[in-house]
């Protein structure tokens, strides 16, 4: 097992070494100055170059990349060409946020969705399966922003049980925190309940077809325990599949809700810098979010030998 | 156990009030003691915290929190002493500042004449109104701590206008080692002489900037106008918020989550209209406005008669009706420098306000044997303030018998090919549209766009000598009726030479929980002088 990881980890390397040099180019080849940005409207030709000079814009592609490639080496993710602070910092900043209401999504989401699913794939073809199927068609369905202004209106405007927008961290205190992640991560896992449901439900259905099923069935083992014990681990692998890329979805930053709800995460960090063409802060953001897909395949490749003793690495 | 440390300041706050018997007395005193905070939203949110060596907008606001200003103009756009009282020489060479007394940076170090003469240095590189000053600049000394003398080669009679500007980029006061950073590298440490400070442990660029009052500032007597007279700070904390979504600004404000809004989007104004605990208003009467800019390098519109063509087939009223869709926040007007301003005036701007006329264009583009080349229009699809002119423009142009190319493409890359001197068939360009402040194109000195210098001029790089003679004539022009006259000859020749064309003035409404009161009206959004109560 820990050889497999450590090989993983390794075989990370060419990937994340490929990602950077083709964010690097597809961004050089993008138009737009991160020096008209810094300059404002009304700066002349002369003023704009000066300015690019000393951001090193000028410079071939080759001395921007190797100089790109040595600050990495250390460690160092560089600095904001507009805002001029150091990139890693502004990560950590706004990592914080997504990361919290990710997990609080997928909680929500796992919580309600494999349940619902083995449910639905118990009562197969009957209305308790057609109403979960039909929820996650819905779910599907509807934009997330319009989920998102929808919940607004009911729980912040009319009920006024919670805030309109914002963010506070865990440790600002519970209370605030929950309140205003509640309707971000309730609207994100309409998505994901939606999701995860039918996953657990199709992988289900083919679990219970199965001999093992029946003859527990026989022994006379009690129907919840069937169901949740022995099918439910049997029809681990995809499900765990989709919750490990869903929360890499999440993390890689959910732009529209982080706007709905003003949370400052990475999403919106990431928009921002493209428009500026700040290339510092896009080029770590997609590093970040490269890392983070192979961290989290990792951590589900491994998860399943828990689930399913038959794999074995 | 959910959040101790409160919990145990709550019990604690109420033994006190017990133990003093204000709890049972009087409710409202510890009410009274809390911190008084504006949560404002502002239309962008600040990256750039060095407002020389930027024109935008939201860092220009921002200076004006934290920095002070030696002279600024008032709403009559008259200079008024700000830092500074001023005496001129009769030759009008040297103009003579004197600091008031009481002022100080935020670290605690005097302002001093030293500090002034760094800063304007270093404003005076950037700006283009600094750089004509400063081609005509002799010396410019600080002989002892609170006198500052700038002595001129030639007179320059708006200087103090120039150096009293609200915008694009006013000569803040910074310390002088500070002020010594070169022009084109951002400065990195905040510290102003303003009503407010720069909180730089609670910033994060482009989510949240937090000013403190400055319990030193010394404010002027006068009654506050504009940049100009006494800025009274009445709250102990302003806290600048972005938000990207228009929508959610608009909730937050009528939940009470925000105080105030700077921009409010005209089709959202339904919703908030009916709100009795917010009020929607023209904060800023002189508004913006909209134009569009000719490439001067390229086929058609190297040739006038296209250009004024191009000006006779744009129409304001349906251009402004389409961008802003409520007439009470536009304005037909044909005046370059603002239809408010001191210098406006509509003088020959009858083919701009009095509606399209696609025969005359027609017939002009006849005249100038215009064989059908195609017209590459820039048009940006994420800024919502520009998406319209464009698209509109197109379709006047194209009736008038123009072969139009209509190109959609992202601000960012707008503002890179803008740049472009290429023909447009290679990456060049023959038209775009944006957006100023009317303070922002006023008066000749502060208006790029009637800049004539060819290659040193703004994007679209007219050669145009006739109009440099005229801002020289308006540079030597003595008092405002000699301004003016000067003013009405550029506002003729652009309209004869469509240097740009001017498509009209429009308004951005802004809104504000009743409890925020005596807000200053002014074209730069201002937190000094305003009052917030309990709600």
């Amino acid at each position: 097992m820990f050889v497999y990881i450590l090989k993983r980890i390794v075989a990370t390397i060419p990937v994340m070494v490929i990602v950077a040099v083709f964010v690097f180019l597809l961004l050089r080849l993008t138009p737009g100055d991160p020096a008209a940005i810094l300059a404002g409207d009304s700066a002349t030709p002369a003023q704009l170059d000066r300015i690019r000079e000393r951001l090193g814009l000028n410079d071939p592609l080759i001395v921007q990349f190797m100089r790109w490639m040595g600050q990495l080496l250390r460690g160092d993710l560089g600095t904001s060409l507009i805002s001029n602070t150091s990139v890693s910092g502004m990560l950590v900043d706004r990592l914080g946020p997504t990361i919290n209401i990710a997990l609080m999504t997928i909680v929500i989401s796992v919580a309600l969705a494999v349940p619902m699913g083995v449910i639905a794939a118990w009562r197969h073809r009957t209305w308790v399966d057609f109403l979960v199927m039909s929820f996650s068609v819905l779910g599907f369905s509807v934009p997330v922003f319009v989920i998102g202004y929808i919940l607004i209106q009911i729980f912040a405007i009319e009920l006024r049980w919670v805030p309109v927008q914002g963010y506070r961290a865990p440790s600002d205190g519970i209370g605030p925190f929950f309140s205003r992640a509640i309707l971000p991560s309730l609207t994100l896992a309409t998505i994901y309940i939606a999701l995860i449901a039918r996953m657990t439900r199709a992988s289900m259905l083919e679990v219970l077809g199965e001999d093992y099923i029946r003859t527990a069935r026989a022994k006379g083992v009690r129907e919840n325990v069937v169901l949740f014990r022995h099918a439910l681990r049997n029809a681990a692998v995809p499900i765990l599949t989709i919750i490990g890329t869903g929360f890499a979805l999440l993390i890689s930053g959910v732009v529209v809700t982080e706007s709905v709800f003003n949370i400052p995460g990475i999403g919106r960090l990431t928009v921002d810098a493209i428009l500026a063409r700040d290339y510092p802060v896009i080029q770590a953001m997609i590093l970040l979010t490269a890392g983070i897909y192979v961290f989290v395949n990792l951590l589900v490749d491994v998860s399943y030998s828990f689930f399913d003793p038959r794999i074995r690495y | 156990m959910l959040n101790l440390k409160s919990a145990l300041g709550t019990t604690r706050g109420l033994a006190a009030a017990l133990l003093t018997g204000s709890a049972l007395i009087a409710p409202g005193a510890l009410a009274a003691q809390e911190e008084t905070t504006i949560t404002a939203v502002m239309h962008s949110g600040l990256r750039v915290l060095d407002p020389v060596i930027t024109t935008a907008h939201i860092t220009r606001n921002h200076g004006y929190m934290i920095y002070d200003v030696l002279t600024a103009v008032d709403e009559n756009f008259a200079p008024q002493p700000q830092m500074a009282d001023w005496e001129v020489s009769e030759d009008g060479l040297t103009y003579t500042f004197t600091l008031r007394d009481g002022l100080v940076f935020h670290d605690g170090a005097p302002v001093t004449g030293a500090d002034v003469v760094a800063s304007l240095s270093r404003w005076g590189q950037k700006d283009s109104g600094g750089q004509l000053i400063f081609d005509r600049t002799a010396s410019l000394e600080a002989p002892d701590d609170k006198t500052v003398v700038w002595t001129l080669s030639e007179p320059f009679a708006p200087l103090l206008d120039v150096i009293s500007k609200q915008s694009a980029v006013p000569p803040f006061i910074m310390p002088a080692r500070v002020a010594e950073t070169s022009a084109d590298e951002t400065i990195t440490e905040y510290v102003g002489s303003g009503p407010f400070v720069f909180n730089e442990a609670e910033y994060e660029p482009g989510v949240n900037v937090t000013y403190e009052k400055f319990d030193d500032y010394v404010p002027r007597d006068e009654p506050a106008s504009w940049m100009a007279g006494g800025k009274m700070v009445n709250v102990d904390r302003v806290v600048w918020t972005t938000m990207p979504d228009a929508l959610t600004a608009l909730n937050a404000l009528s939940a009470g989550e925000i105080d105030y809004l700077e921009q409010v989007q005209i089709d959202l104004m339904p919703i908030i209209e009916g709100n009795p605990d917010v009020t929607v208003e023209k904060r800023d009467e002189l508004g913006y406005v909209t134009i569009g800019r000719p490439n001067f390098l390229h086929p058609p519109f190297d040739n006038k008669l296209v250009r004024q063509a191009a000006m006779a087939a744009l129409d304001q009223e349906s251009m402004l009706a389409t961008m802003q869709g409520d007439p009470e926040y536009y304005n037909v007007c044909g005046a370059i420098f603002g239809c408010s301003t001191p210098l406006g005036s509509e003088e020959g701007s009858e083919p701009l306000t009095g509606g399209a006329d696609p025969e005359a264009a027609r017939a002009l583009l006849e005249e100038a044997g215009y064989d059908g080349t195609p017209v590459v229009l820039m048009a940006p699809t994420d800024v919502v303030s520009l998406i319209n002119q464009p698209v509109v423009a197109a379709q006047a142009l194209r009736q008038a018998g123009f072969e139009v190319d209509l190109q959609s493409m992202d601000w960012q890359s707008v503002v890179q090919r803008r740049a472009q001197q290429s023909a447009p068939g290679e990456g060049g360009w023959n038209m775009f549209f944006t957006n100023w402040m009317v303070p922002e194109v006023s008066d000749p000195l502060i208006n790029v766009m009637v800049n004539g210098r060819g290659d040193d001029a703004w994007f679209g790089w007219p050669t145009d000598p006739e109009i440099e003679d005229l801002r020289a004539e308006f540079v030597a022009a003595d008092g405002a009726d000699a301004q003016k006259e000067v003013a009405m000859k550029i506002q003729e020749h652009v309209m004869d030479n469509v240097n740009y064309i001017m498509m009209g003035e429009y308004i951005i409404p802004q809104a504000r929980r009743n409890t925020i009161q005596n807000m200053i009206p002014s074209p730069v959004p201002v937190f000094w002088n305003m009052t917030k109560e309990a709600e």
